[in-house]
């Protein structure tokens, strides 16, 4: 169906007798059906879309008329598996969400389930949590800053990205055991204690993380190119991203200064540690690159603080063998790398959930695609969809 | 040493010979130096190791050799004389521009008054065949990347062509053997050592033809025809087998010859100054194959760093900006050679 | 000095790195060591086993295989009552299905069950991927130590298998 319904309100200028003119206005109906768009199927299996995402997009030329979003192509049914699974197989599960930052897929969930238990992990193994938490926030932000590169044009940024990220999944695995899924979480605090030598080996890695973004501040930020192939793309004006529930670093970009970390309900230390959440006025892509790279700094610089700060102690409070989570329901969000993520837990005193709710951050940002393609160019649709960083798993679930 | 005396017969088959040999050993040459290897320790990686024994210098032989045993696929509505002649077009135009190149006092195929114009006249024919191949295709994808090929091909043909009329200004002559030969046995402020590479005097149109060379080839910044990450292989798409490998040959083949191009021209060609005679046939293809590499690898080299500017910027870049230099460079050229 | 255009600094990025060595490690020819709690393989220790059944159920992927029967032994003491010992008979793992999670490790009340970070056992048939308990018994070789923690954990313990 065509968007331009100008014959339509053309015809009101008209004061004609409308029986002489009806050859005229069968000839507009047939020029309204020959309109030339060119049906464009971007995916599912297209590299710029990270996963399996389908984009039907209607071109006049090169430029979008109206672009609509195919997804599920990935669900797993995660909402229904976790119904049929015990608490410390569903922490298992839910590391697959978003596959990219799996550590802090568990936290909102671990957090609820210990909140309808009324336990409270001890303080180091909070501490530990907080350290995994902005560590794997720095494995998916190198990530990205690499791969938008590459979308762009520009070959070389893909390869630092993957290349920088393997001293943090390699941190990851000697604490927990898995470089993607660490599965490190249990409800009252922490499978194990950390291995001897790594908070030394923590400390060195993130001079490695600073030194990756004043590379990718180098080569890609201060690149001419990339500032001509991203500036003024993509626009998301303040209150419409905050009406389509985008969230993360998306918002913060377009200047809204919203951290779930600092203004949400308190979780892990964050309230004891000294951050600043950085917000960019512009709202375009540029602006989202520019976020998410120093927000890369600054969690290295809370991991800093962190491991100045961390407190002798055991790693896991005293819960029952078999964990039975009393009766009630909660809602639990985190500031996730991707944005926000939140649980809903419903739990009817079973050793496994009731019903989980599962808000991926992902499923909203990608809502505000039809809006935001409109009128823009192809190669912009693929600078659009790099910067605004949406990974698959999150939005099918 | 005697020059040798061959007879028309046997002349005319290495003639031919080199022209058919040079452009595949030179895709080769430079695929596997700047694509396979440059490329890789650029990204903190190896490249291909195993292959050969020796830092895999058999790859891009077997790459050909894999491809010339491919089931020849085409698709079901493509048009299939077009869908067919496409790639041998492209990669024609590229045999076609070496036989032109001096590679000694004596060792050129055909020594035309008229060199470079020919060379840029029929370097200009892969349009026509890039044009086939996308619209034989039958796909939107392939489709999309012709028309913008098209467009920025025949946009920058003209920043090509006017740094290459600042050179011919002050050479005084089309002839690529008689350029070489002025650089060979010029001066720059008196002093003939070195001889007087035009890239001294000329350095605006050496940066002019850089940068209109790199997008004749579809190279990033200027790859938006073949976006790899949008269009995966543009007009390219639907080619497999032994045509994919002459696209393969005809990128990288035209790529060594705008490198020779640009050696010629600007550095010198087979030239050192004071070698003549028959050394200078013996040391010149290397010489002139050393300086090649040398402008291919700062034309890799940007291609390995830099993103891709958007369609509309890459014509912007060429009507507005690249055009007004070259004609001022043209005029700068032309007073200074008239007064000086 | 006046800043240079980010197109000339972006090409001294990618000379430098040009210039300093590579980063690929040439599997199979050099291999690199996992960390010692890399989650590889995972090992059975069958003395321990008392066929409990635990890990089987608890497994997400019911990937664990396990049959047993009971046999009597004779009496402690004179005059005692007949003990029955659980002995096993079957104990499979299928590693086509298993995700590598570790609640089976880590629900075992007998210590039976050990994580190793052996990672080279791919085969060419899936079928072979099912591990039966004399190659399970087999990788207890590769468990490494455990190894101590990082300080300020709690005092006396050492990792977990």
């Amino acid at each position: 169906m065509s968007t331009t319904d100008t014959t339509a309100s053309g015809a009101s200028d008209f004061a004609i007798d409308p029986a002489s003119m009806r050859h005229l206005a069968e000839a507009r109906v047939n020029v309204e059906l020959d309109t030339g768009d060119m049906v464009l199927n971007l995916g599912p299996q297209h590299p710029a879309t990270h996963g399996t995402f389908r984009l039907v997009v209607r071109l006049d030329g090169e430029r979008v008329i109206s672009a609509d979003p195919v997804i599920g192509y990935m669900h797993r049914g995660y909402e229904k598996i976790t119904e049929f699974r015990t608490y410390p197989q569903v922490t298992t599960l839910i590391n697959r969400i978003d596959w990219l930052s799996s550590f802090a897929n568990e936290v909102p969930f671990v957090a609820a389930a210990e909140k309808l238990m009324d336990v409270e992990a001890p303080p180091r193994a909070q501490y530990i949590r907080t350290i995994l938490t902005e560590l794997s926030r720095i494995a998916t932000f190198l990530l990205f800053l690499g791969e938008m590169g590459l979308q762009v044009g520009a070959l070389t940024p893909a390869f630092y990205g993957f290349r920088d990220r393997e001293h943090i999944l390699n941190l990851i695995e000697s604490a927990t055991g898995g470089r993607f899924h660490p599965n490190f979480n249990r409800i009252g605090g922490l499978k194990d204690d950390l291995p001897w030598g790594w908070l030394a080996e923590c400390r060195s890695t993130m001079q490695i993380v600073f030194d990756a973004c004043d590379t990718f501040e180098n080569l890609v930020l201060g690149n001419e190119i990339f500032a001509a192939r991203c500036k003024g793309i993509g626009i998301i004006p303040p209150e419409l991203g905050a009406a389509y529930g985008v969230s993360g670093s998306n918002l913060r970009a377009s200047g809204v200064d919203w951290d779930l970390r600092r203004d949400g309900d308190p979780y892990l230390v964050y309230s004891e540690l000294d951050f600043k959440v950085w917000t960019h006025s512009d709202g375009d892509s540029f602006a989202r690159y520019w976020v998410r790279l120093q927000e890369t700094r600054e969690s290295a610089r809370m991991v800093l603080q962190c491991l100045d700060a961390i407190p002798a102690g055991p790693i896991m409070t005293k819960v029952p063998l078999i964990i039975k989570v009393p009766k009630g329901e909660i809602w639990v969000e985190t500031e996730n790398p991707l944005g926000q993520m939140g649980y809903y837990v419903v739990s009817k005193g079973g050793t496994g959930p009731f019903r989980v709710k599962i808000r991926s951050a992902s499923f909203s940002n990608v809502s505000i695609l039809p809006w935001l393609l409109q009128g823009v160019y192809v190669p912009d649709v693929i600078t659009i969809l790099a910067s605004l960083y949406f990974i698959l798993g999150d939005i099918d679930r | 040493m005697v020059a040798l005396e061959i007879g028309w017969g046997t002349t005319l088959a290495i003639k031919t010979l080199v022209v058919v040999m040079v452009i595949p050993l030179g895709a080769l040459i430079l695929g596997y130096t700047f694509l396979l290897k440059m490329m890789s320790h650029m990204q903190s990686r190896l490249g291909p190791m195993d292959p050969g024994g020796f830092h895999g210098w058999f790859q891009l032989v077997g790459d050909g050799i894999k491809f010339l045993q491919k089931e020849d696929i085409m698709p079901a509505d493509a048009d299939k004389k077009v869908f067919a002649m496409a790639p041998v077009v492209v990669v024609l135009s590229t045999f076609l521009v070496f036989a032109v190149i001096p590679m000694g006092p004596d060792l050129v195929v055909v020594n035309l008054d008229v060199g470079i114009f020919y060379a840029l006249a029929v370097s200009s024919l892969s349009v026509i065949g890039i044009l086939m191949a996308g619209w034989s295709s039958a796909n939107k994808f392939a489709l999309l990347g012709a028309l913008r090929a098209a467009a920025q091909l025949i946009a920058y043909e003209l920043p090509l062509l006017l740094a290459v009329i600042g050179v011919a200004i002050q050479a005084g002559t089309l002839n690529l053997q008689d350029i070489v030969l002025a650089q060979q046995n010029g001066g720059i402020f008196g002093w003939d050592v070195i001889g007087n590479p035009y890239i001294l005097t000329q350095f605006v149109g050496f940066g002019l033809f850089m940068i209109a060379a790199q997008a004749e080839l579809s190279q990033t910044p200027f790859d938006m025809p073949v976006a790899e990450s949008e269009l995966v292989s543009g007009y390219m798409v639907e080619y497999t087998g032994f045509r994919f490998l002459f696209f393969f040959i005809g990128e990288f083949g035209t790529a060594f010859a705008f490198a020779a191009i640009a050696a010629t021209l600007f550095l010198g060609g087979w030239a050192i100054p004071g070698v003549t005679g028959d050394l200078a046939n013996i040391l010149g293809p290397l010489v002139l194959f050393a300086k090649l590499m040398a402008v291919a690898f700062l034309m890799f080299w940007v291609r390995f760093t830099y993103p891709r500017l958007r369609e509309d910027q890459l014509q912007a870049l060429a009507w507005k900006v690249l055009i007004p230099i070259g004609l001022v460079n043209i005029l700068v050229t032309g007073i200074l050679k008239v007064t000086l | 000095m006046p800043k240079l255009p980010g197109l000339i600094g972006g090409l001294g990025i990618t000379l430098k790195t040009m210039l300093k060595p590579a980063v690929t490690v040439q599997y199979p020819h050099e291999k690199e060591t996992p960390a010692p709690r890399a989650r590889g393989v995972i090992a059975l220790k069958e003395e321990n086993c008392t066929a409990c059944m635990l890990c089987a159920r608890q497994c997400p992927d019911w990937c664990i295989y396990i049959e047993g029967h009971k046999e009597q032994r004779p009496p402690r003491r004179e005059g005692g009552r007949e003990r029955s010992v659980s002995l096993l008979d079957r104990f499979d793992i299928d590693y086509s299905l298993c995700m590598y999670c570790g609640i089976c490790v880590d629900v075992c009340p007998f210590d039976a069950l050990f994580w190793s970070p052996e990672y080279e056992y791919s085969e060419n048939r899936i079928g072979d991927l099912l591990h039966d308990k004399q190659k399970l018994g087999e990788w207890m070789a590769t468990v490494p130590e455990r190894e101590p923690l990082e300080i300020g954990a709690e005092p006396g313990k050492t990792a977990k298998k």
